[in-house]
């Protein structure tokens, strides 16, 4: 039995295998097993917000694909709803949202409330119950002004307020989220955000984040899981990963001229470009007394402070688990 | 019922995507008038010289050229309809979304074909049409069932052109680019619809296989239905059969596609 009000989505020991043709000559060709997703096992419970990160390549697109049932898996046990979703992807789509960041639902030629008007239809929702979720999204997306653009007309912010509006008009009960903020401005990116943290607080859907802006994950989520090469292999508060990771900061310093490596303890140098040179710290050390020991050692011109990317933070986690 | 209304509601999208674009439109109308009358007077010349050519005379010739050129876009000859899109969502890994709603892929697509179909019939065919009529002596008949039963061969000869187009744009499931397919439908398609010249008038086995073939539901088919030269219930029949096969055998594919990708991955 499965216990779905615990287990919203339910992974045990899932597994995906593609097999690569590759040509190493004429007529010839080599078969390979790519494993991108390895033994893997996580459980959402309803109501969650949970990051799912990785770097590229780590598998988290396709378990985003096996859980809407555009994949099958090769192995393993995996529920979402307590439906099975290769098995029966049609009764699962009218309870699952899907947004993936870099491409588009919506009608491109048309305008978007014709878009809304299809869902409408296609998921079947009562009437009384689409116009509510639509005045509510519209309202508290700002699309007001623009259901009648065409979608073209709609900028990529704009564009993606609207594709997440598509996704929630019949009320899924999961959202997955492929890259919701990816290439948006500032201010896009916090309207997204409010939005995504009141849906799940008011609302209670669960939400499946993917992302590679890490900021992302510490407004919103409570848990984060990380993968890579197919494996778990964080899962637990996003403020914990940056103990894990052991994650650095970077300092880039401009000299007034070409210098050998700068000495700053803790930072050590890890490029030098010209009289540019970039510094590694832990993300745990503050800036302000480093740049103040650097200013009065070296001639400084410029500088400044980039934060740890998540490809780093797992890079270097997955380093070190190896080791220990 | 509700799923009437999803695909209702698609075609009415498919409808009004195309309508969007007037100046487009507009250019179209008069790039198939220019082409009309190119081809009226190519007619003119080879019928004066060939009287009952391919049976025939020369108001049904050229009623043949003006019909030609108003169903054109209609039965999209040379394609350019949805085909183009769905290959472009296959290749960018986009059909990814079409596959998880909860619709089908087939009928999707067909309903949304059958919108622009009906809009290149008023945007694009009227005009064309009119404007042949207006300067030409063509053969068009008065009796309204005659209309009707030419809107039913057209109705049927756009299933046809979508079934093949599907099977077309379904290639590029396999071939990662499906250009080449198109442009191999593209030249079977002017070629064997009989849109330059009636496929009555290819000689021996050639105008045999011709007409046999799927494409002559596209003009041939209507227009021989219009001007009465055609036997009704074997035209529909050819036509409805054409589109029954074509439409089952894009179903085997679609599901044949589907598993690649749900097995394989985008």
């Amino acid at each position: 039995m499965d216990n779905e009000d615990a287990d919203l989505i339910l992974l045990d020991r899932v597994e995906k295998v593609f097999e690569v043709r590759r040509r190493t000559g004429f007529l010839r060709a080599e078969r390979r097993q790519v494993r991108a997703v390895d033994s893997l096992s996580f459980s959402v419970r309803r109501g969650e917000m949970v990051g799912y990160i990785g770097p590229n390549g780590a598998g988290k697109s396709t378990t985003v694909k096996m859980l809407t049932g555009i994949l099958t898996p090769s192995g393993g046990r995996l529920r979402v709803a307590g439906i099975d979703p290769s098995r029966e992807r049609t009764r699962l789509a009218r309870r699952i949202g899907v947004v993936f960041g870099q491409r588009t639902t919506l009608w491109w030629d048309l305008p978007l409330i014709d878009s809304y008007r299809l869902m409408h239809r296609m998921y079947r929702i009562p009437d009384g119950r689409y116009r509510e979720n639509l005045d509510r999204c519209v309202e508290l997306l700002d699309l007001g002004d623009l259901l009648d653009v065409p979608v073209r007309q709609l900028s990529l912010g704009q564009r993606m307020r609207g594709d997440i509006a598509a996704a929630l008009l019949h009320d899924p009960e999961v959202l997955y989220l492929d890259e919701p903020t990816i290439g948006l401005d500032v201010i896009s990116k916090a309207r997204v955000r409010e939005f995504l943290r009141d849906l799940n607080a008011e609302r209670g859907t669960t939400v499946l984040l993917t992302t590679h802006d890490l900021t992302d994950i510490e407004q919103l989520c409570r848990r984060v899981m990380v993968i890579d090469h197919g494996r778990l292999v964080y899962d637990g508060s996003p403020a914990g990963l940056h103990e894990v990771g052991e994650s650095e900061r970077t300092l880039v310093v401009d000299l007034e001229r070409e210098l050998p490596p700068i000495e700053a303890e803790p930072a050590r140098v890890v490029k030098v470009e010209g009289p540019r040179q970039w510094l590694a710290f832990p993300a745990s050390e503050s800036a302000a007394p480093l740049v103040a020991r650097i200013a009065a050692r070296y001639p400084l011109v410029d500088l400044s402070v980039r934060e740890p990317d998540i490809e780093a933070v797992i890079s270097r986690m997955y380093a070190g688990r190896a080791v220990s | 019922m509700g799923t009437g209304r999803l695909y209702a509601a698609v075609a009415v999208g498919g409808f009004r995507r195309y309508a969007t674009y007037r100046i487009a439109t507009a250019a179209g109308v008069f790039t198939n008038t220019v082409f009309g009358l190119i081809l009226a007077y190519i007619f003119i010349a080879l019928w004066d010289d060939r009287p009952h050519l391919g049976g025939y005379d020369q108001a049904q010739a050229l009623s043949y050229v003006w019909l030609g050129q108003a169903l054109l876009m209609v039965v999209a000859v040379m394609g350019g309809g949805f085909e183009d899109e769905l290959i472009e969502r296959i290749r960018t890994g986009d059909i990814a979304i079409d596959l998880y709603r909860p619709a089908d892929l087939q009928l999707w697509w067909l309903a949304q074909d059958a919108g622009r179909a009906l809009f290149h019939l008023l945007g694009r065919g009227v005009v064309p049409l009119a404007f042949g009529a207006l300067f030409f002596d063509l053969a068009l008949p008065v009796d309204p069932l005659a209309w009707i039963a030419f809107l039913v061969a057209v109705a049927l000869g756009v299933v046809v052109s979508f079934a093949l187009r599907f099977l077309v744009a379904l290639c590029a499931f396999w071939l990662l680019d499906g250009a080449g397919v198109a442009q191999l439908a593209w030249i079977a398609g002017i070629f064997c619809s009989g849109m330059l010249l009636p496929l009555n008038v290819f000689p021996g086995v050639l105008g045999e296989v011709v007409r046999a073939l799927p494409w002559s539901s596209l003009i041939q088919a209507p227009v021989d239905v219009l001007l009465g030269t055609a036997d009704l219930p074997r035209t529909y029949l050819f036509q409805a059969a054409w589109a029954a096969a074509l439409l089952a055998a894009g179903r085997l594919v679609q599901s044949a596609a589907t598993r690649r990708v749900v097995v394989q991955g985008g």
